[in-house]
């Protein structure tokens, strides 16, 4: 996942009316990953077909062009982009054309020489997720007997001084393990930790309601957050992604739809955003077929929400529509049955209604004990998504 | 304002830090873990002097010679490094 711009750095954004930049490339080497994540937001039609990803030539071919448009932060996605065996070679060629290269990954596949490889091609962070706090958790959580190995690595990367960033994705179900997270980051000398609520699209929309914390967790956990950062004045920064539902104003999709980010899927279609997949009635440009800055500048699904002229109301005459640009297009999809809609989580929001009746239904009892069941992220799930199983 | 105290005898940009020239933004940045600032002109002319291991007096030397008869060029140029120590973007070396 991509966080936004959460470093306190300047909006990467250009100025109004200025022309935009994709500073941000998502590349998602595959979606093949070894980890279940009830909470992926990859698209449940998932394709265990690897035979339609881009090749190492054609993703050199992308990141050329993306660095010829301006595209500067690289994160290296999946899937589990340590799948692919040409991803030394991916960051080789990143880095001689400029790029500052970010690996998004599990830990699952890596070892010490790929670590060592990886920083010899000129790798600058690596992000490992962890699915929970201990080994039972994450297990639980990701399908994978892997915390050792996660624990494993992250000394290793430590280790070989690569700068290290945690990802802890928080649910309903793992948000009382904040503080244990917390601990286990500090004790492998994490200099980032992310604590990023689920954002509901994909997998962990299909599984919201098993999913989706109640506002006392939430608080609760962001009580414990701010605490440990009050304790520890150390160098580890700790980023708390709250999740939507319960803000009264929606985030901006991506920094603004088409503004600064850019992904290229495993098979080379291009997003503005890497949920956009869900919205139906768009044509998704790949780059077998375009080049980049023709899909960045000039193809319909990128000047489709771009910019204000798009919006209907409520958004249209608000004051505050520079400020959050209505929001999260694929959220107003799914909750309202249009994308141009506002983001049904403002308040202002015709619909707003849809959104407070899914957070009271999360408020309700909950007892750990019987959690509502998740759908694993897997093949074999994904098989009752896929009409066009090729 | 940060107060004028700048800690570190030999610094250099953060070795997990790129520094470069930016052309789609005509303008220097920084990067690092998942983010960029752009930089002004000053920032960038200062820290395109950090990239080797440097001293806040080399410096001050160094821009007093590019930038003749600049006033108060020492303070500013404190004032900013003790921002960017503040900020990791300059680092002990």
């Amino acid at each position: 996942m991509m966080p936004e711009n959460k470093s306190g750095s300047a909006p990467l954004k250009g100025d109004e009316d200025q022309s935009y930049i994709p500073m941000w490339l998502l590349a998602e080497l595959t979606y093949a990953c070894p980890v279940q994540c009830p909470y992926c937001s990859n698209p449940v039609q998932i394709s265990a077909n690897r035979k339609q990803e881009l090749t190492t030539e054609a993703w050199i071919d992308v990141l050329r062009q993306a660095r010829q448009l301006g595209a500067v932060q690289l994160g290296f996605s999946g899937g589990e982009p340590l799948v692919r065996s040409d991803l030394a070679e991916l960051i080789r060629e990143a880095t001689s054309l400029g790029f500052y290269t970010n690996l998004i990954t599990s830990a699952i596949g890596l070892d010490a020489d790929k670590i060592a490889a990886f920083k010899e091609a000129g790798l600058k962070h690596i992000q490992i997720s962890f699915q929970g706090s201990n080994r039972e958790s994450n297990k639980k959580f990701g399908g994978t007997d892997s915390f050792n190995h996660k624990m494993e690595m992250t000394r290793e990367v430590t280790r070989q001084k690569i700068p290290l960033g945690l990802n802890f994705v928080l649910h309903r179900q793992n948000l009382h393990q904040v503080g244990e997270f917390l601990e286990t980051a500090e004790l492998l000398g994490a200099e980032f930790v992310e604590l990023a609520n689920t954002q509901y699209y994909g997998w962990a929309k299909h599984n919201q309601e098993g999913l989706l914390p109640s506002k006392w967790q939430i608080e609760d956990a962001e009580r414990v957050t701010n605490e440990f950062r009050r304790r520890h004045k150390g160098n580890m920064d700790v980023f708390f992604v709250s999740p939507d539902y319960y803000d009264d104003r929606p985030k901006k999709c991506s920094n603004g739809w088409a503004t600064t980010f850019i992904t290229v899927t495993p098979e080379g279609d291009v997003l503005p955003c890497h949920a956009a997949k869900i919205i139906p009635g768009l044509d998704f440009p790949n780059v077998k077929q375009h080049k980049l800055g023709d899909i960045w500048r000039s193809s319909d699904l990128f000047n489709k929400y771009r910019g204000t002229d798009w919006m209907v109301e409520p958004c249209a005459s608000c004051p505050e529509k520079k400020i959050d640009l209505g929001g999260c297009r694929c959220q107003a999809l799914m909750l309202t049955g249009d994308a141009r809609n506002a983001d049904p989580v403002c308040s202002l929001s015709p619909y707003h209604d849809r959104v407070t009746a899914i957070t009271d239904q999360a408020d309700g009892v909950f007892d750990l004990n019987e959690p509502v069941p998740l759908l694993f992220r897997n093949m074999k799930n994904a098989k009752q998504f896929n009409t066009d199983q090729s | 304002m940060s107060s004028l105290n700048l800690d570190l005898d030999s610094f250099a940009i953060n070795p997990h830090y790129g520094f470069q020239w930016e052309p789609a933004q005509q303008c220097h940045v920084l990067l690092f873990p998942e983010g960029l600032v752009k930089l002004s002109e000053s920032a960038a002319e200062i820290l395109r002097l950090c990239q080797q291991p440097t001293t806040l007096e080399a410096l001050v030397d160094e821009l007093e010679q590019m930038f003749p008869g600049v006033e108060g060029l020492e303070s500013d140029v404190r004032e900013f490094l003790n921002d960017a120590r503040e900020q990791e973007w300059i680092s002990p070396a």
